[in-house]
């Protein structure tokens, strides 16, 4: 089984239009590579030339906020589901 | 109880256990009723507070019209504080919030004015803070005060602790960062073992269809780091668990009181596999405001769509 990457509006003229990616498993560095090499230019869309995540950006492993996880290096297993949203407030 | 004002009567609100929504025997939670506050939000604290530090700092003037950006809430807690002290208050809301929130505010006393729905909070947050620039307005802006991380360091969180000393886990909604903020420092200096955990609304498409990232927005208040963890829950799911809590246990709370509850229900298994305990949740309105969704009523295709309609959060 695929990883499942949902790609939010933002992000979609870099996806054709695509809503779902699929990838295979590995840390999350990893699956942003599989990103970049189906679609070239969407790396330097979520991640900063430091290295880190754009701080607008939060990514999910089945629905947990990474950056509480092992950021990057969170484990992607087969059948995971990746959510990339951009942040909003409420209130 | 006797109180000489409506503003005395914010807080101290009941810290309820909901034993059949606990996913383990060894897991207790409890729910802190924010919509038992007199505008029947969790906001009228930091309203106050708002307004007092406004006022304490010279900045808010009796010349002056308040102007703040909000989904809701905040502005009807405002609007009642402004009334009390003879202020005016003017609300920037996306015009996709729900039509009790704009009833309410209408009713108080506010004036609104509109931002783009589909540019959620974040649309509003830019608006005001171009209309703030008029210097006949005073805007508390509750995503970068203070005061409101202040309000639950002071209120919510020292109540808590007073009626649960032992709380493992914390979980609340994260807005503008201030309950998650406030009531985690508290309880971070009683015990710094105490998890910190925020749910955080998987909105429609309706409000992602921003531009680009520059349209994203952390308010200046919220520190990442005062987290354990941070879940995101779609409309469904809230609505679910909002269902349960009326079901289950006779609570009538808002929507994203549904998204707590779920979380809850995550951050109770691990705790159940760590030795147990107590987790408080802090369930930031009643149900009133979003009856227009049918959210209880509806089969949950209908009431999730009626819910993405409106902003939930």
């Amino acid at each position: 089984m695929p990883v499942e990457v949902r790609i939010p509006t933002v992000f979609r003229r870099f996806t054709g239009d695509r809503s779902v990616v699929e990838v295979g498993p590995g840390t999350i560095a990893e699956v942003i590579d599989q990103l970049e090499a189906q679609h070239p230019g969407f790396r330097e869309q979520i991640i900063t030339s430091e290295g880190e995540l754009h701080r607008f950006v939060n990514i999910y492993v089945n629905d947990e906020d990474a950056r509480y996880l092992e950021k990057l290096d969170t484990k992607v297993d087969e059948g995971d589901t990746i959510s990339l949203l951009p942040s909003v407030a409420g209130g | 109880m006797k109180f000489k004002s409506i503003l005395d009567a914010v807080g101290n609100t009941p810290l309820v256990e909901v034993p059949r929504l606990a996913p383990a025997d060894n897991v207790r939670i409890w729910v802190k009723l924010e919509g038992q506050n007199p505008t029947g939000s969790v906001k009228d604290r930091i309203a106050i507070a708002l307004v007092e530090a406004g006022e304490a700092s010279g900045e808010l003037t009796a010349d002056k019209i308040m102007l703040e950006p909000t989904s809701g809430n905040t502005g009807i807690a405002l609007a009642m504080v402004a009334s009390t002290r003879g202020y005016r208050f003017t609300a920037v809301m996306p015009d996709n919030a729900s039509a009790e929130r704009v009833q309410l505010l209408r009713a108080f006393g506010a004036d609104i004015i509109f931002s783009e729905g589909s540019k959620g909070t974040n649309g509003s947050v830019a608006m005001a803070q171009e209309l703030a620039e008029d210097p006949k307005y005073y805007m508390p802006f509750q995503y970068g005060n203070p005061a409101n991380v202040d309000a639950h360091y002071n209120g919510t969180g020292r109540e808590i602790l007073e009626d649960l000393p032992e709380v493992k886990a914390f979980v609340a909604g994260l807005g503008t960062g201030g309950t998650l903020m406030g009531v985690g420092k508290r309880l971070k200096e009683h015990d710094p073992s105490i998890k910190i955990v925020a749910a955080e609304p998987e909105l429609g498409e309706l409000v992602y269809g921003l531009r680009s990232l520059e349209d994203g927005y952390i308010p200046p208040i919220f520190d990442p780091e005062m987290l354990d963890g941070k879940v995101k829950v779609r409309a469904r799911e809230s609505i679910l668990w909002t269902r349960e809590l009326l079901r289950k246990e006779g609570i009538f709370a808002g929507i994203s009181a549904g998204a707590v509850i779920w979380v809850a229900q995550r951050v109770g298994e691990r705790l159940s596999a760590d030795g147990g305990g107590d987790i408080a949740c802090l369930l930031p309105d009643g149900g009133w405001k979003y009856m227009s969704t049918e959210a209880w009523t509806q089969d949950i295709e209908t009431a999730e769509s009626q819910v993405e309609e409106v902003l939930w959060w």
